[in-house]
């Protein structure tokens, strides 16, 4: 999941008493409203849950920050503004961060919300109890005594967290993070209501039982149908809220739900792989290609159960440089991805995409240069290379992956075979590095170029082809305390275009087809998409 | 007959935990878990979910904790993917959905397919035989998740009369082409079924009795003719009702109703044990009880059988 947001914006901004603007529903002067708000939109999958401590899942926390408002948010370009807390401070060499609670943020049922409710709701997050899939949020946070709690051996109260007064938060760190006041946006950190979580127990989350105190309220939840929340009208910012009511309909199929879509039924739905241009064409001012912050890529098994001949950084060059990355993106995709040559998005802040050399040259070149290393490495007609290129059952990843493995057979006359695996054993084979070459699709969990990077480190449990260098692990460790740690990003993405451990396809983009009444209120510039349904409106 | 139903009752029950223990040792053996995911949880988080929900224990602990809460309790477990719910808050909800689509279907194809069926073999060889057998072959020809589109496509893309799917609360609307889309086969079944053993029984020595006698057609058709022709169309019927009322993935999916269809299928992919157990436990629950339905309903149709 998704979440710090502008690491370095904030690390700019985090030692400063800090006064923001609110922002709300930005609504241009002069544009009129259209008298129904509501905002209906289609999700692929049932969401996990609507306990701010529980969910794990884009679709759940879309409606978490709807149901449930935190200390910050981010507003359209992704930059912090103030939530529940009007103001924050860090002190202590960003060792201590105090917030400070505006005295209007009420729940849905009319109480306060204090410090005290956070204070709570973090406990709860650590609290082994709860068996939080994000527990280890807190530790990344880095509170005091976070890990401790997690594993049994301290009582959540001995968390690093405390509220000397009802709007005053105080938090205790264990390292000093620049960045901590950004990642107060991820839904985890949100509050919940103890009382009525003690009351009802995991029913507490049911339309009928819940309490929040973001913009919305739960009101209606039919499992893998829909889900829909309506205005709080407690919400201290309610008056500037445009959209009345938000449905989130599931529909698993993509295609199914682009017919609904074109049927009047749906405010927004993704576009299919491939039909972006067609759509675009016919609906210039529905279809919206924005970038993400997501990387595609094969990777390679450099570990001991892995092919020789991977172990031979030409091949893995080779095959790197035949692969086309433009016939992906152009002709099987279409939706306004970009090719890839780094692994780290150009999209991400306070990133420098590196002049690598493959970049540059020309596709002609680049197969030349390939051939050159294969001949090289000694495979040949007489001795082909081969492998197996092993994805998750999909359509679109089935494509890319002919595609890639035409290429490789004519350019390189390399024998690929394709094997498509179900998603849990995929991840499970993929995990025990019992494969050649890998998939892999990786979307930043916040606006910093190590949210790739570090899935190239040794000890990175994300890191499935075991790739390792000393250097980049060095580069990569002194980058988490440096004042600028872009010049080690970059560095990092040279040694990876030259020892090519993962071949990258192609960085993701968001492809939509949006009502053109509410296009306009869309934050297609927050790469990480945190978007909130208050910020929104619909135009006549 | 009341001790032959309690004996299927007490037969019913060594199944049903044979089928507990067959599908529970199945689902462990798949290749990764409900806590699987592309980032892999650090592991005491990891540790700390299996000991809430007690996958820490052997297998075959967490197999008698099972059945010990189903029997004493009637509690199915929390789901692992869908935290805050329960099995039994998922089954309340999605099967009176499922439920409501199939029995509307079960009704539509039984009545339109018994009635073809019927119509077919008294105008046997003329043009109504023709077209009703015509059509049943097409239908059944047609598969729902070929049907399912031609619907939508037809209704709400080209007449914009029916929404393209989902449930709100199961208004008309809504009902309309997943009832169609789920009956069309089965009502194409059984109307053969139902005109070939009427064929069958019209041409019967006690059917030439009676037109001998003189009764009316109506008669010979409604008194006669009809129960003894049920027969095998009942034999089909109580895994068609099953079959309906557990749902259909593809209607599930294409008109995103919300039914156990295809929460059934995606328990199974997100490795929820919990749900895969209850939705398997469920339809292998309906599946014997309807069985046992059809059995009664033999020995009142056809007095030859006794139990």
């Amino acid at each position: 999941m998704k979440s710090i947001t502008k690491i370095m914006a904030a690390s700019l901004i985090g030692s400063t008493f800090l006064v923001a603007p609110v922002v709300a529903a930005n609504v241009p002067a002069g544009v009129e409203l259209a008298a129904d708000q509501t905002f209906t939109y289609r999700v692929l999958d049932e969401h996990s849950s609507v306990d701010p401590q529980i969910v794990e899942d884009v679709s759940g926390s879309e409606l978490v920050r709807d149901l449930f408002e935190g200390l910050l948010n981010q507003d359209a370009d992704g930059v912090l503004i103030p939530g529940v807390a009007e103001s924050w401070e860090a002190s202590n060499g960003n060792l201590t961060y105090t917030f400070k609670l505006r005295s209007d943020a009420k729940w849905s049922n009319g109480d306060p919300v204090t410090a005290g409710d956070f204070v709570y709701s973090w406990q709860r997050l650590a609290d082994p109890k709860t068996a939080s899939p994000y527990a280890w949020f807190m530790e990344i946070m880095s509170l005091e005594n976070a890990s401790e709690i997690v594993a049994g051996e301290k009582e959540p109260s001995e968390l690093g967290v405390s509220a000397p007064d009802d709007h005053t938060l105080v938090v205790n760190l264990t390292a000093p993070l620049p960045y901590f006041a950004a990642m107060t946006t991820h839904a985890s950190t949100f509050p919940s209501p103890q009382k009525v979580v003690e009351e009802f127990g995991t029913d507490w989350t049911k339309p009928e039982n819940i309490v929040s105190n973001g913009a919305y309220v739960l009101t209606e939840h039919v499992p893998s149908e829909r889900s829909v929340r309506e205005r709080n009208p407690n919400y201290w910012n309610d008056s500037e809220t445009v959209i009345d009511k938000v449905v989130a309909l599931v529909i698993n199929d993509e295609n199914i739900a682009l017919t609904r879509y074109l049927a009047g039924e749906l405010d927004r739905t993704e576009v299919p792989a491939g039909q972006y241009p067609d759509l675009k064409k016919k609906y210039p001012d529905q279809a919206l290609s924005f970038p993400k912050l997501c990387s595609y890529y094969y990777s390679f098994n450099v570990s001991d159960s892995g092919p020789e001949a991977f172990k031979d950084v030409r091949v893995r060059q080779a095959l790197s440089y035949a692969l086309d990355r433009s016939v992906v993106t152009e002709q099987v995709l279409k939706g306004g991805q970009f090719p890839a040559f780094t692994f780290t998005p150009g999209a991400t802040a306070n990133f420098t995409v590196p002049d690598v050399a493959f970049a540059k040259m020309s596709q002609a070149e680049r197969d030349a240069k390939a051939k050159e290393l294969m001949e090289a490495a000694g495979y040949n007609a007489d001795n082909p290379l081969s492998f197996e290129l092993l994805y998750n059952t999909s359509e679109a990843h089935k494509k890319v992956a002919t595609v890639a493995a035409q290429m490789w057979k004519q350019k390189l006359g390399a024998e690929v075979t394709l094997a498509n695996q179900e998603w849990k054993v995929f991840l499970e084979v993929r995990g025990k590095q019992d494969f050649d070459l890998a998939r892999g699709g990786w979307c930043g969990d916040y606006n910093e170029a190590s949210t790739f990077l570090d899935l190239l480190t040794t000890p990175s449990g994300y890191n499935d082809g075991k790739y390792s260098n000393a250097e980049v692990d060095k580069l990569m460790t002194d980058a988490k305390t440096a004042s600028d740690p872009s010049d080690n990003y970059t560095r990092v993405e040279e040694i990876l275009a030259n020892e090519m451990p993962l071949i990258p396809v192609y960085h993701y983009t968001g492809v939509y087809m949006m009502g053109a009444d509410i296009i306009g209120s869309w934050p297609v510039k927050n790469v990480e998409q945190n978007w909130y349904s208050r910020d929104l409106y619909k135009v006549k | 007959m009341f001790i032959f139903i309690l004996k299927r009752i007490g037969i019913a029950i060594p199944t049903l935990l044979v089928l507990i223990v067959f599908s529970f040792v199945i689902m462990k053996s798949a290749p990764g878990g409900p806590f699987t995911s592309e980032r892999p949880l650090p592991a005491q988080v990891l540790l700390n979910l299996e000991i809430k929900y007690g996958l820490d224990k052997p297998y075959h602990e967490q197999l008698i904790n099972y059945v010990v809460d189903i029997v004493t309790k009637f509690d199915f477990g929390p789901s692992f993917r869908y935290k805050d719910r329960s099995v039994n808050d998922i089954i309340a909800q999605g099967f009176p959905i499922t439920l409501t689509y199939g029995i509307w279907s079960f009704v539509l194809a039984v009545s339109v397919g018994v009635s073809l069926g019927i119509v077919a073999a008294i105008k046997h060889n003329s043009w109504i035989d023709y077209t009703a057998v015509g059509f049943s072959i097409s239908a059944q020809v047609l598969p729902n998740f070929v049907m399912a589109p031609i619907l939508v496509i037809i209704f709400t893309l080209t007449l914009g009369w029916l929404p393209g799917g989902g449930w709100n609360g199961g208004q008309w609307q809504y009902l309309v082409m997943p009832v169609i889309a789920l009956s069309t086969s089965y009502m194409a079944s059984i109307a053969r079924i139902t005109r070939s053993s009427m064929l069958e029984v019209l041409n019967s020595n006690f059917i030439r009795t009676a037109k001998a006698k003189g009764l009316s057609n109506t008669q010979i058709i409604f008194k006669h003719a009809l129960k003894p022709a049920l027969l095998p169309v009942i034999t089909y019927l109580g895994p068609a009702f099953v079959g309906m009322i557990t749902g259909s993935v593809v209607i599930d999916m294409y008109f995103s109703t919300g039914g156990i269809g295809q929460m059934f299928v995606s328990s199974a992919l997100n490795r929820d044990y919990s749900v895969i157990m209850g939705i398997t436990i469920l339809m292998g629950f309906l599946t014997i009880m309807f069985n046992l339905v059809v059995d009664i309903l033999y020995a009142w149709i056809d007095p030859k059988i006794r139990y």
